[in-house]
Parts: structure tokens; sequence; C-alpha cells
């Protein structure tokens, strides 16, 4: 009964200014890209290690197939986002903050792109084709040569590396958010929630 | 003195000379093959082989092939790989060092082409196969492509967990290029 009054109460303003949260696509995408990203990239430290066997033939597969995946995923994603602006940041927000967000923002999308590119030329460096979920083969657009590959292992390493900075910076941004501004940041994107004390 | 420590040099020569009158030149031969894994054609090689063949156009069927691969000299594509199938599950090597055909027939099919029936041996199983194959002559070069499909569970290659198809498929396809030269 209280949150229905609430919900009555903060609708209007909703329906007069920008939405506060993001849209249910965008959250869904965000998780799911997520969730995506933490298993290849625990699936990637995994299988290197791995001596030769079908298993790792098999787990190195899944793993292109998950990188395809997260990189049409990100490519939906942007395209949702040109149609669907986000909800703005907080009034109390600081300038600097929300262009300090937007630059991880940026960099956390070029990376989500970038990542699987890598691994892509990576693969084909390597003289394997990635076909994707063994049925649709994805064209060599580098020809195999050692060194090549070589370079573009460390680069597909680095740039995970470096996104594992960027989404540590990107959660404890988040938290604090949540936990010490106490205000609707986190709250916009999680799933299956609807209200939070959004402003106090 | 001199010349009893040239006689195995001799004999070396002597048993180097091709037989059919014209050589192999393996500059510009090769036994490639592509395999499947995880329905991905993964592109390998043999570096060496030997290949005695005596081919008249004239008379197709007095033509005869016999080659031998030296299994160890594999290129799978990738180090990993390469390390792997010289053991036990896959060639074993150490056991069985070559893969030989020795053509029992060859018979001409169309203009400039030809079938070539044999056996072929691996890891000690011998099995029919019959490979198709172009001769083209230029100069005194005839040169000769062809392939076959080898199933590779027929001869035990990959054992064990190696056996599953739905990781590394039966079906290899096999490719020569045999370039010989002084064809008369």
């Amino acid at each position: 009964m209280l949150c229905a009054k609430r919900e009555r109460n903060v609708r209007p303003r909703e329906m007069n200014s920008s939405p506060q949260r993001y849209t249910s696509v965008a959250i869904t995408l965000h998780w799911l890209i997520a969730l995506a990203i933490l298993c290849t990239f625990l699936l990637g430290q995994y299988m290197t290690n791995l001596q030769i066997s079908p298993a790792k033939l098999k787990l190195y597969s899944y793993h292109k197939w998950v990188g395809v995946t997260i990189f049409l995923l990100v490519l939906v994603r942007l395209a949702w986002r040109l149609a669907h602006r986000p909800p703005p940041p907080p009034a109390s927000m600081p300038a600097w903050q929300h262009s300090a967000a937007g630059f991880a923002h940026f960099f956390l999308y070029a990376l989500t792109l970038a990542i699987p590119l890598s691994g892509w030329l990576m693969s084909s460096a390597s003289g394997f084709q990635v076909v994707y979920l063994s049925v649709f083969p994805i064209p060599d657009l580098i020809a195999k040569n050692k060194d090549t590959a070589a370079q573009l292992e460390q680069l597909h390493e680095a740039l995970n590396w470096l996104m594992v900075a960027v989404i540590a910076l990107h959660a404890a941004a988040a938290l604090k958010h949540h936990l010490v501004d106490r205000d609707n940041v986190l709250w916009r994107m999680l799933p299956f929630v609807k209200q939070r004390g959004a402003v106090k | 003195m001199r010349f009893q420590s040239l006689l195995p040099l001799v004999a070396l020569f002597a048993f180097s000379l091709p037989a059919g009158g014209a050589g192999v030149d393996y500059a510009k031969s090769e036994i490639t093959f592509v395999s499947r894994q995880m329905n991905v054609p993964v592109q390998g090689r043999f570096k060496k082989f030997t290949a005695q063949i005596a081919f008249d156009p004239n008379k197709p069927a007095s033509s005869k092939a016999d080659i031998d691969v030296d299994l160890g000299s594999i290129d799978t594509g990738s180090a990993d790989a390469d390390a792997e199938v010289g053991k036990k599950a896959w060639f074993n090597t150490s056991v069985f060092p070559a893969a030989k055909f020795a053509s029992s027939s060859v018979a001409q099919t169309g203009p400039d082409k030809y079938e070539a029936r044999g056996k072929l041996s691996i890891k000690g199983i011998g099995q029919d196969i019959a490979a198709p194959f172009t001769a083209k002559r230029s100069g005194d070069l005839v040169t000769f492509e062809g392939g076959f499909t080898l199933k590779r569970l027929q001869f035990k290659i990959g054992e064990g967990a190696w056996s599953d198809t739905e990781t590394v498929a039966d079906e290899v396809q096999v490719k020569f290029r045999i370039v010989t030269t002084g064809n008369k």
C-alpha cells in the first residue's frame, strides 16, 4: 500500500522530466554482457594453461563464441542507447564526476568491442578461423603469421587487464554512489527493483 | 684405399637415382591436408616425403606411384598439436614413422584426368583408397595434383578421447602436388 502510494507520487515527476531508470532493455543488455564478460574472461584464464585435449579445443571455441556474442550484444546496446538516452545524472553529482563517468563508459564500450576484435584477429593469425557456433564462418582478415599471432595475443591480454581495471573503477564508483552518496545512480541500472529512495 | 672410401658414396648415388627416369622436384611438391577442429578447417602439411613416380600419358595403366610420408615431419598448423600427434593415440611415430601409399592401378578418366587406386598404410593399417588427380605437362615438368578424403578413425589416428569426431572430424582432406622433372 505504502509502495503504491509512493510510486504514484514519483510518476508525475518521471513524466515531466527525463526517465529515472534505464530502460529494461538497456538493463538486461548491461547485465547480460557483464555476465558474459565474467564467464569468458575466467574461461580465457583457465583454458590457456590446459594440456591439449578435446576439452581444450571445445573450451577455446566456446570462448570465441562468447566473445563474438559479446561483440554483437554491444553493437545492439549502442544502437539502443542512441535511440534511448540514458537517464540524467543526479543533480547533486559534480560535473567532473559526470564527465569521468562518461569517459569510463566510452572506454568500456570501446574495450568490449576491441577485445573480441583482437581475439578474432589473433585467431586468424594463429591459423584458426572463427566459426561462430560451429556454423557461421567469420572471414579471416589477416593471414596466418606466428609473430603477428604472438603480438595479438599480448594485445588481447593487455586489453583484458585494462578492462579489469576500468570495470573495477566502474563498480567502485557505482557502489560509492549507492552506499556513500546514497543517490539513485546504481538503482537506475539494477534489475528487478522498482523503487529505491532515489531522492531522500 | 682412396677408391674404397669412395664406394659408399657411389652406392648412395646409385640408389638415389629415380627408377622411372623422372625425378621429383621436392621444392615444388607438397602434401597438405585440411582437418576440422570444432568445424574449423585447419591447414596442415608434411614437410618430408619421398615419391617414386613412373608415368606415361600414352600408357596410363602402366603408371606406378610409391609415396612415403615422414609422419614426424607433420606441421598441423599449431605447435601444441605438432607435439601431440606423434603420440601413441595419434600416429605413434616411434613405432610407425611413415605412411605409405603404393598404387595398384592407374586409369584415365578424362583429358589430363586420372585416378590412382592403391593401398594406403598408416599405423600398421592398410586401406584401399582411390585418388583422382590431374597430370599436366609443361616442358620437361609434369605436375600431378589431386587428393582424397581419409577417414582418420579407419587408421586409428586419434584414439581414446580423441576419437570424438565432434571435436576433430573423422574426414581429413588430403591434397598433393608432385612435380617431376626430366620427363622425356
